[in-house]
């Protein structure tokens, strides 16, 4: 009891309420914890500030300077310029099937590894969790050969192949990301309580059943801490779309970015509400999902 | 069976308890129970299931990741131009690469640079961050998301707002520093080749140091509160109860972090890409492989060979990380 008291004493300090007396750390942690996260937000804040106003304004007073004229004119500028719903489109068409897919695929190899234990299971963890740590340079020249060599029906691909289509980009994109997610899945699933699954078990559940009524509900949060970083991380890809795709109308939306680049003159407020608005599903994602966030991480135990 | 290794998840059930404190009881009672059960019968239905479950899959993996990967590693010995057909050649590629091709050099020392800024400053920045940040304390929420935003955008998106700032002529820096008027002499933040490496590295710490962050907080929910109890009972001081007793219990955390640390930096590629195409000082592997392959000239070869050297030094931190797990699943 006593070391409990001690170890929180500190905390105790802090959180009496606006009267009490605030310790000096207490300050200190705030301002430096205010300082840093100010630090972080400026360029997110000094990226919106700037679109806000015309290109004329800054290059005539900088960028750090009091405001005269505020509009959203940028915004629609960029996305009309970019064909960004298009883009935007685009972007979902991938990102969607693609996160959906992987955090199902991940969900149940680490059912099977974690909860129904199948031999190999250990091996199986190691060649997703691996196969997500090697670069994705390695595997470019490949996987587009392997694509354009994949014939698809029409209505499947207009290119009539795997390359210049959305499937080839969700395809790889499934098959590297599904390594992070069953190392992620395995440990939280590793930690979930087993007297529900057993009690199915008892009324004769199947695999499928224990999977799908039983583990998977209660892996929520853990699903969405890694549906935020996966949506986020597919969102924000650069590379595949560039390497697997060659119609600039199917292009995703981080290079309708590009589109916004003067060929002899940047307009940098234009590029910042351009960038303003590429970023912003993301965030607000994070946003609705943040709640789950880190109780959903569950990375590994830490036993004592 | 394996008495240990099933009593883990007792002991660390961190995440559903944070969702239902209700749970925390619960964790006593379980103990004993775990050590049975192993695996239980299975009917034909179930493993069909399971057969075509975690094969798609592992069929997804096999052939996208680590097939393509072996192919890379044998287009590396060729001179395939993408077009006719490959020549063995040895490892012609190997000898240019390293004897004859300058920009190799540089990108390795780039991708080195990445690696030491990312190690001794951003990941200690994040776990730093995480530590302050894992107890109870007011505008905790918001110190946190204002930290982990970065994370979210693409760095794309940052490399067109580190344009924004560091820009010569109108950036937000320069004009902060009032260099920017007449007679003055701006620095040239991003055109200059011995800076912009790292105007690049700040902005990619920028970001890594919020996801290290989130990293750590996952793993400091998970250490055991009567561990730290125990050393406050032991009359160890909060430092010293973090370096001897929580840091080096949150191994596997530590573990996570020093890879995708490395991986990180192997990887990194998107942001020099936005701001100048990986040229003029921030030359990096991925972007010689990228511009290799994809680009005009189309030597597919030679760029694999780079890409081998990447593999290369990803295996080194793979097979470390491997070895590792291996240790904690025999254990």
């Amino acid at each position: 009891m006593t070391a409990i008291a001690a170890s929180r004493a500190p905390k105790a300090t802090g959180t009496k309420g606006p009267g009490a007396a605030v310790a000096p750390r207490r300050v200190g942690l705030h301002v430096f914890l205010a300082a840093v996260s100010l630090l972080w937000l400026a360029p997110l804040l000094l990226a919106v500030y700037a679109s806000l106003r015309p290109y004329q304004e800054t290059a005539k007073y900088g960028y750090f300077s009091w405001p005269h004229h505020l509009s959203f004119a940028y915004y629609r500028e960029a996305f009309t310029q970019s064909g960004m719903a298009q883009h935007f489109l685009n972007t979902l068409m991938i990102a969607v099937p693609a996160v959906l897919l992987t955090l199902f695929f991940a969900s149940f190899v680490a059912f099977c590894i974690a909860r129904v234990r199948i031999r190999g299971g250990f091996f199986i963890l190691i060649l997703f969790t691996a196969g997500n740590l090697l670069p994705p340079q390695v595997m470019v020249t490949p996987v587009y050969e392997l694509f354009t060599r994949i014939p698809l029906p029409y209505w499947m691909s207009d290119s009539l192949t795997m390359y210049d289509s959305y499937w080839g980009v969700i395809a790889i994109h499934i098959a590297f990301q599904t390594g992070f997610c069953v190392f992620v899945m395995t440990n939280f699933m590793k930690a979930l309580p087993e007297e529900l699954r057993e009690a199915a078990i008892v009324d004769g559940a199947g695999v499928w059943t224990q999977f799908w009524r039983i583990t998977l509900p209660l892996c929520r949060p853990a699903l969405a801490a890694l549906a935020t970083l996966e949506f986020a991380w597919i969102y924000n890809d650069f590379l595949w779309a560039l390497v697997l795709m060659s119609s600039g109308d199917k292009m995703p939306v981080t290079s309708a970015l590009n589109n916004l680049k003067g060929q002899y003159f940047q307009d940098y407020n234009l590029l910042a509400a351009g960038s303003v608005l590429v970023a912003l599903p993301t965030v607000i994602l994070f946003f609705i999902l943040q709640r789950h966030f880190i109780a959903g991480l569950t990375l590994g135990a830490t036993k004592g | 069976m394996r008495p240990k290794a099933d009593l883990e998840p007792a002991v660390t059930a961190g995440a559903p308890a944070a969702a239902a404190p209700a749970a925390a009881p619960d964790q006593g009672r379980r103990r004993p129970r775990a050590a049975r059960r192993r695996i239980r019968r299975l009917t034909t239905r179930d493993r069909l299931v399971i057969t075509v479950l975690l094969g798609l899959p592992l069929l997804f993996t096999f052939v996208l990741v680590w097939a393509t990967t072996l192919a890379s590693i044998g287009l590396s010995f060729t001179n395939w131009d993408g077009i006719g057909s490959a020549k063995f050649i040895g490892i012609d590629n190997y000898k240019e690469l390293f004897t004859n091709y300058p920009p190799f050099a540089t990108a390795i020392w780039h991708n080195l640079l990445w690696l030491g800024f990312l190690a001794l400053i951003a990941t200690p920045l994040g776990l730093l961050f995480a530590v302050l940040l894992d107890r109870k304390i007011r505008f905790g929420r918001f110190y946190q998301s204002a930290l982990y935003l970065p994370v979210v955008l693409s760095l794309a998106v940052i490399g067109f707002i580190s344009q924004l700032i560091f820009a010569r002529d109108d950036g937000i820096l320069n004009t902060v520093l009032g260099t920017t008027g007449q007679g003055q002499h701006p620095v040239d933040w991003i055109g200059d080749p011995h800076i912009n490496i790292w105007v690049v590295l700040v902005m990619a710490g920028w970001r890594h140091a919020g996801y290290v962050m989130v990293l750590y907080l996952a793993g400091l929910k998970g250490v055991d509160p009567s561990l730290k109890e125990a050393a406050a009972i032991d009359g160890a001081n909060a430092r010293q109860t973090f370096f001897r007793v929580v840091f080096p219990v949150m191994r596997p955390v530590n573990i996570i972090v020093g890879v995708i640390t490395v991986i990180e930096a192997l990887r990194a590629f998107d942001i020099v890409y936005a701001i100048n195409g990986g040229t003029n000082g921030l030359e990096l592997l991925s972007v010689l492989i990228t511009d290799n392959i994809i680009g005009e000239a189309s030597r597919i070869g030679f760029g694999s060979a780079i890409a081998v050297v990447l593999l290369l030094i990803s295996v080194g931190c793979i097979v470390a990380y491997c070895m590792t797990e291996l240790r904690e699943e025999k254990s």
